[in-house]
């Protein structure tokens, strides 16, 4: 049996390893390690080198048994120093062949001096074995600490890496609040420093104590103890609290996080209204970007100032009619593909998709939509004397529509149009019989999907000013399809999660750009394997996941 | 007038011919079997009644009115519910959702919850697992959840395709029990069974059909003794 562990461990170490190295090698760790998580300390680069051999030891010591504390030690160990092998490989590679660079580009003496901790190749080589033999080790203890030491240790890690991701944010929010000295104390030139990381790992540690020792309990018993009336009024609170702190966002923010706010709602307005087609009724649609390109571009024909503009519309009167044309396309797409299920219906819409892309940047339409060019001096929304610039004030217009839109969601969820599409979604055959009218419900359902993301189009287009066909490619659609994936199908507050994630997350991360198609990849397969339910599923689909427990737990 | 007549349908598959002139007529308050070996051609009749296939020739009347102009989701609205080969729950729904589902074209909040109780009563086993996801429901269970749900449009006229299909005999006991109790409350029953031991047992009337066409109409009971029936589908030398 144990003999069997350690083939196993030994396996998955070496996967780990190999993992490490592609990082590596694709100059991926390189680029990730311009991002300091504490200054001077520990890098991204490091974060992500690092995680491999703790992953490994962790997923190795996963069958053992609680007593055998020294199996999983000894498990750990040996996946975290082959977690070691291939990188270490790849150092001394660098010793015999000097001129390595020519065949892997990315194998920098700047890649190698972040493997060695800028040691010489063997020194720096050893310690880089001793040290993921022990991440090894540390990745095999989490099985074996108690939970009640476990969770505030791995909290506390959690909270002090994140926040010291997100150190740009938060220095762009906390840079009024405190004076110079303070700043300079919390926040090094290119991540929080040593001191922030401290407070923020104790601070966390601590509350994680406090709520296991109590806190949540007593937080239980008092949410409990509250009669209707008062639990009412508490999520009343909460809700408003919500919203005003959504209208108060762009004062905190600034304007450069206002501005990646921005383009996270768009996603998210897009996100809800695929939601529909995908989520509620379960028509897998891949050409969802047509839409957003026909609510811009309708938007830029009508309002631009520039050649192609044709009647110098407002911006208020032109939303509505690019809306109406984006629902017009979905229904008008929605119609032939009424009797395709399935892989047939995406690879349809796929389709769509590029005849739109194709059609705008084609010789053919070039005089009313200005081919590659695109269509330049789109009007901004005015009112009165007042003209929308600032991403602020775009922040405002596109919160009132993604609130629009949850709010639109929210309420077809729960009626009988709702009902329709779940039917559908689960069986099309028995909705039918079930006296539900397929061609209505289908067709609302692109229609409606449409209006959102067309609706996303004009802003989007109104406020970039300008619009090109490039905007408006395949990528767009996958990833608005990704972000409800990774969200949760079906889920409203998901859409809003899977946008912060796969669209708000790179954006601060500017070392992610080269690398976001490999980590939605990456991310897509994890979630598949880890939680493929989303990160805040629907109840539905959070049951169906769930579904053995229920039985297992129920009457039998 | 028949609740249901069927009249000297032909339905095709494409250019196959699969019902070559049925005619079925079922009378208000009366369970009627159809009967017949694989391919008969059973599912295509109910098919066709339910407006989900459209006959090339013929025409089906209820309640003396030509279905013809109706789509296959309108016929719930006009009392016709239809319980679907295989079962068909939607897996991912709850039982009480399933319920729900049934009664989804009806306004009447009152009717619904008077049905809801009747359906519990006829399936108590459902009331008890009202909250659970109907996909690990076990067989019985799901052909109670179909027939229940299609109960829940209160319907005139219940269609079901091959109820026993894929249950153990003690299941199939107590599903065609229930049958005849649902029949007794009031609704007329048009089954397709290649059970016929069962079929010809709860039916007042039943016909046998074969490749696409009638080849013996007759009481149950009056089929249950002819030689044909005994040796084509009861297995009685």
């Amino acid at each position: 049996m144990s003999q069997l562990n350690l083939r196993n461990a030994a396996r998955v170490g070496l996967l780990a390893g190999v993992v490490a190295l592609s990082v590596s090698a694709i100059g991926m760790v390189e680029s990730f390690d311009q991002r300091d998580l504490i200054t001077d300390l520990f890098t991204l680069g490091q974060l992500l080198l690092f995680s491999a051999p703790l992953v490994a030891g962790y997923m190795v010591t996963k069958g053992v048994r609680d007593a055998d504390n020294g199996a999983a030690v000894l498990l750990g160990l040996v996946s975290g120093v082959l977690t070691a092998v291939p990188p270490i490989a790849l150092i001394l590679l660098t010793l015999i062949a000097p001129n390595i660079r020519n065949a892997l580009v990315n194998v920098s003496p700047a890649l190698i001096s972040i493997l060695t901790f800028g040691a010489s190749q063997i020194i720096g080589s050893l310690i880089l074995a001793v040290i993921m033999a022990v991440l090894g080790v540390i990745g095999a203890a989490i099985h074996i600490v108690p939970e009640a030491v476990r969770k505030p240790i791995l909290y506390g890690f959690g909270w002090t890496l994140g926040l010291g991701m997100l150190s740009d944010v938060l220095l762009n929010i906390l840079r009024p609040l405190l004076g110079r000295s303070l700043v300079r104390l919390f926040f090094g030139t290119k991540g929080i420093t040593f001191v922030s990381a401290a407070i923020i790992f104790v601070l966390s540690i601590a509350i994680t104590i406090w709520w296991q020792s109590g806190g949540q309990s007593q937080y239980e018993a008092r949410k409990a103890s509250l009669s209707e009336a008062q639990a009412k009024r508490s999520r009343q609170i909460s809700i408003g609290a919500g919203i005003v702190a959504l209208l108060l966002l762009p004062l905190i923010l600034g304007t450069y996080l206002t501005e990646v706010v921005d383009n996270v709602g768009l996603f998210i307005l897009m996100g809800l209204g695929l939601n529909i087609v995908v989520g509620f009724a379960g028509l897998l649609d891949l050409g969802y970007v047509a839409f957003f390109a026909i609510g811009a571009y309708v938007m830029g024909i009508l309002t631009s100032q520039g050649d192609l503009g044709i009647i110098d519309m407002s911006f208020w009167l032109a939303l509505p009619i690019s809306v109406a044309a984006a629902v017009t396309a979905g229904v008008l797409l929605g119609m032939p593909v009424l009797r395709m299920r399935g892989d047939y219906l995406a690879i349809v819409t796929l389709g769509f998709g590029e005849i739109i892309r194709v059609m705008a940047t084609s010789d053919l339409l070039k005089p009313y939509i200005g081919g590659a060019q695109g269509i330049l001096q789109i009007a901004k929304p005015t009112s009165g004397s007042f003209t929308m610039v600032q991403p602020e004030h775009f922040y405002y217009l596109i919160l009132a529509g993604a609130g629009l839109a949850v709010f639109v969601s929210w309420r077809l969820r729960d009626s009988r149009l709702g009902r329709q599409w779940m039917a559908l979604r689960e069986d099309e055959d028995v909705a039918e019989a079930m006296g539900i009218n397929l061609v209505s419900t289908k067709l609302l359902a692109f229609g409606i999907g449409a209006a959102f993301s067309g609706l996303a189009g004009a802003i989007f287009a109104t406020r970039l000013s300008s619009i090109f066909p490039h905007s408006f490619n395949l990528l767009i659609s996958i990833n608005v399809l990704s972000l409800i994936i990774v969200g949760g199908i079906g889920s409203l507050p998901g859409v809003v999660v899977g946008a912060l994630v796969l669209v708000g997350l790179p954006e601060l991360l500017r070392e992610f750009a080269q690398y976001r198609l490999l980590l939605y990849g990456a991310l897509m397969i994890a979630m598949m394997l880890a939680r493929p339910e989303g990160l805040w599923p629907s109840s539905i689909t959070r049951r169906e996941f769930h579904a053995e427990d229920e039985v297992v737990g129920g009457v039998q | 007038m028949a609740l249901l007549e069927v009249n000297d349908i032909h339905t095709y598959y494409g250019n196959i011919h699969a019902l070559k002139g049925i005619s079925v007529t079922v009378e208000e308050g009366e369970i009627v079997s159809l009967i017949g070996g694989n391919g008969a051609g059973k599912t295509t009749t109910l098919r066709t009644i339910s407006g989900l296939l459209q006959p090339r020739s013929g025409n089906v009347l209820f309640a003396g009115e030509d279905l013809s102009k109706y789509r296959a989701h309108h016929l719930v609205a006009k009392g016709i519910a239809m319980v679907p080969e295989g079962r068909g729950v939607f897996a991912r729904l709850s039982v009480s959702e399933n319920l729900g589902m049934g009664a989804y074209h009806r306004n009447d909040k009152d009717g619904i919850a008077e049905d809801l109780e009747r359906v519990y009563k006829l399936f108590p086993r459902l009331e008890e697992r009202q909250n659970q996801v109907a996909g690990t429901l076990s067989g019985g269970e799901q052909q109670m959840l179909a027939m229940g749900r299609a109960m829940m449009s209160r319907p005139s006229l219940l269609l079901m395709d091959e109820p026993s299909m894929g249950l153990a005999p003690v299941l199939v006991e107590a599903i065609f029990d229930t049958i005849e109790e649902i029949n007794k409350e009031g609704t007329t029953i048009l089954l397709v069974e290649q059970n016929a031991h069962m079929a010809l047992q709860v039916a007042h009337r039943g016909y046998v059909l074969q490749t696409g066409e009638i080849i013996l109409s007759n009481s149950a009971q009056e089929l249950q003794k002819d030689p044909t029936v005994q040796k084509a589908y009861l297995g009685i030398e």
